[in-house]
C-alpha cells in the first residue's frame, strides 16, 4: 500500500470555476466521501458538498468521480484511483450551486412532472385495499421501487443532456412503478404525461442510468414498459381511457 | 393528433418496421452471400429477378419497410444532435421520398429487365 | 476560469454505450446509403446492357471495400435491432449484454463469409 498523498482535484465554483488540486494522506479502506470531508475539515473549509447517511442508504453524498457519477460514501478509493489521482466534480445535468452541490429542483420537479406520486381514492374508513402481491402488476413494480431520488441516473443520461425538457429516467421509472399501481387513480393523466417529446419515447436505450443506478434499479426496463403503454394506447386506447 | 399521440404512433411504427426489416434483412443477406460466388454480373441478377413476381413482391415489401423504418431514425437522430436548425422535418421527409421512389422504381426495373 | 465539466467519454465508457453507438452509427451510414443503392439498381430499366456498365463503374477496389463494410454495418445494425426489440418488447433480462458479444461475433462472421465468396 502506496503512502503517497493522493492528487485531488475537485471542482470549486459554480457553472464557471476551476479544478482546484489538493493533497489528502492515502489510508486503507478510504471512501471518496472521507477524502471530500478531509479537504473541508482539515484544508480548506469554503469546501461546499453535501452528505447525510454516509452508509449508502440515502444517496446524497452522489457526486461525479473521474467522470462517472456515484455515491462517494460506497466509492472507495483504492478501487477507482488513476495512479494516485482522482477528479471530484458536481452531478452532471443539474444547476450547480457552489463547488459540489447541485441544485436538485429540476430532478424532483420532473418527478411532479411525470406524474410520479400516488393518489388513490380510499379514506381510512374503507377496508384495506387487497393487492395480490405475486401479481405481474405488483412485481412489476416492485422491481422498481427502491430507487431513493439519488439523481446518478439523471446526471448520466445523454438524453437529459441533449434534451433540457426530458423527464429523465427516474421520474419515468418512478412513473411506471406508480402505472402498476391498481389503487392509483391517476393512470391517464400519468400517460399523457410520459408520452411525447419530453416523455419516454425520447430514450434511446444507451443504458448508462441502468449502469450506475447503485440500487441496481433498471430505468431503461421501466422505459421500456411505459413507451409499449403509451404506444398501445395510442393507437388502440388504454383501459383507463383514451390518450 | 396530439404531440404525444403523434411521437407514440412513429415509435410504434419504427418497431414494427424493424421486425419486418429483421426478416427481410437476414433473408437479403444470404441472397447476398449466395449471389456474389463466383462475381456478380448484371446478367446473372436479371436472370434471377426478371419476370420473377415473388422477388419482386418481396422486395417492394421491404423498400416499403424501409420507407418507415429510416426516415423515422433518421429524425430521431436530428431531433437529438440539432433541435434548433428545424431540418428535422424536411430531411426525414426527402429521405422517404428517396426510399419510396428510387426502391420502387429499382424494383420495377429488376423485374422487367428494362422491357416496359 | 472555465465551465463545470460535462459527460464525457468516461461516463460512456460500458458495453450497452458502446452498443448503442454502434447502433446509431451503422443506422445512419446504412440510411445515407439505400438511396444509392437503389439508384443503382434502377439502372437496370435500361436492360441488360445498360445496367451491365452501370455496374461495371463499382469494378475499382473503392466500392469492393464499400460493399464489404456496408455487409458488416448491416449485420450489426440488424443484430443490435434485435438486442433493442428484445428489450423492448421481451420480458425484462437486463441490458443483454450476452447478445451485444453475439452482435459482434455474427457481423465480424458475415465480414468474413463475404469476403470468402466474393473471392
Amino acid at each position: 500500500m502506496s503512502n503517497t498523498d493522493l492528487k485531488v482535484k475537485v471542482w470549486r465554483g459554480a457553472e464557471q470555476g476551476e479544478f482546484v488540486e489538493y493533497l489528502v494522506p492515502r489510508n486503507p479502506n478510504q471512501t471518496v466521501l472521507d477524502v471530500v470531508t478531509h479537504i473541508q475539515r482539515k484544508i480548506d473549509p469554503t469546501l461546499s458538498y453535501r452528505f447525510a447517511c454516509r452508509v449508502g442508504m440515502c444517496g446524497s453524498c452522489a457526486m461525479t468521480v473521474n467522470g462517472v457519477a456515484r455515491w462517494t460514501c460506497r466509492t472507495h478509493v483504492s478501487k477507482i484511483v488513476e495512479g494516485d489521482s482522482l477528479e471530484i466534480a458536481p452531478l452532471n445535468n443539474l444547476p450547480v450551486i457552489k463547488d459540489l452541490a447541485t441544485d436538485m429542483r429540476e430532478f424532483f420537479n420532473k418527478w411532479k412532472g411525470a406524474v410520479g406520486f400516488f393518489k388513490g381514492n380510499q379514506t381510512r374508513h374503507d377496508d384495506f385495499a387487497k393487492v395480490e402481491p405475486q401479481s405481474e402488476e405488483r412485481q412489476l413494480a416492485n422491481a422498481g421501487i427502491e430507487c431513493i431520488g439519488c439523481g446518478v441516473c439523471y446526471a448520466s443520461c445523454e438524453v437529459v443532456e441533449s434534451r433540457p425538457n426530458y423527464l429523465g429516467p427516474a421520474a419515468l421509472n418512478r412513473a411506471w412503478t406508480l402505472t402498476n399501481d391498481v389503487r392509483d387513480v391517476q393512470q391517464l393523466d400519468r400517460l399523457r404525461a410520459v408520452a411525447g417529446d419530453a416523455g419516454c419515447h425520447a430514450c434511446h436505450s444507451h443504458g448508462s442510468c441502468t449502469e450506475r443506478c447503485p440500487n441496481a434499479l433498471s430505468p431503461t426496463a421501466s422505459i421500456s414498459g411505459l413507451k409499449k403503454l403509451v404506444a398501445r394506447a395510442a393507437v388502440r386506447g388504454s383501459k383507463w381511457g383514451k390518450l | 393528433m396530439s404531440q404525444a399521440v403523434l411521437q407514440a404512433k412513429l415509435w410504434y411504427a419504427q418497431r414494427i418496421s424493424a421486425m419486418v426489416l429483421g426478416i427481410c434483412v437476414a433473408i437479403h443477406l444470404g441472397i447476398i452471400f449466395y449471389a456474389i460466388r463466383g462475381g456478380l454480373t448484371a446478367q446473372e441478377i436479371l436472370g434471377r429477378t426478371q419476370g420473377n413476381l415473388g422477388f419482386a413482391i418481396f422486395y417492394e415489401i421491404f423498400v416499403l419497410a424501409c420507407f418507415v423504418h429510416a426516415p423515422i431514425g433518421v429524425a430521431n437522430i436530428l431531433q437529438e444532435t440539432m433541435p434548433q436548425v428545424g431540418m428535422t422535418k424536411p430531411v426525414s421527409w426527402l429521405l422517404a421520398l428517396l426510399i419510396l421512389i428510387l426502391g420502387t422504381t429499382a424494383v420495377i426495373g429488376l423485374y422487367t429487365g428494362g422491357a416496359i | 476560469m472555465s465551465s463545470r465539466p460535462t459527460l464525457d467519454y468516461r461516463a460512456k465508457s460500458h458495453l450497452s454505450y458502446f452498443a448503442y453507438a454502434c447502433h446509431r452509427f451503422s443506422g445512419l451510414l446504412l440510411a445515407c446509403f439505400i438511396p444509392l443503392h437503389f439508384l443503382m439498381l434502377s439502372q437496370s430499366l435500361r436492360g441488360a446492357e445498360g445496367f451491365e456498365a452501370s455496374l461495371k463503374l463499382t469494378d475499382f477496389w473503392v466500392f469492393k471495400f464499400g460493399e464489404w463494410f456496408l455487409v458488416i454495418l448491416l449485420a450489426i445494425h440488424l443484430t443490435g435491432g434485435i438486442r433493442l426489440l428484445m428489450m423492448e418488447f421481451g420480458s425484462w433480462r437486463g441490458l443483454r449484454k450476452g447478445w451485444i458479444q453475439a452482435s459482434v461475433l455474427c457481423s465480424m462472421v458475415c465480414g468474413i463469409v463475404f469476403l470468402y465468396f466474393a473471392n
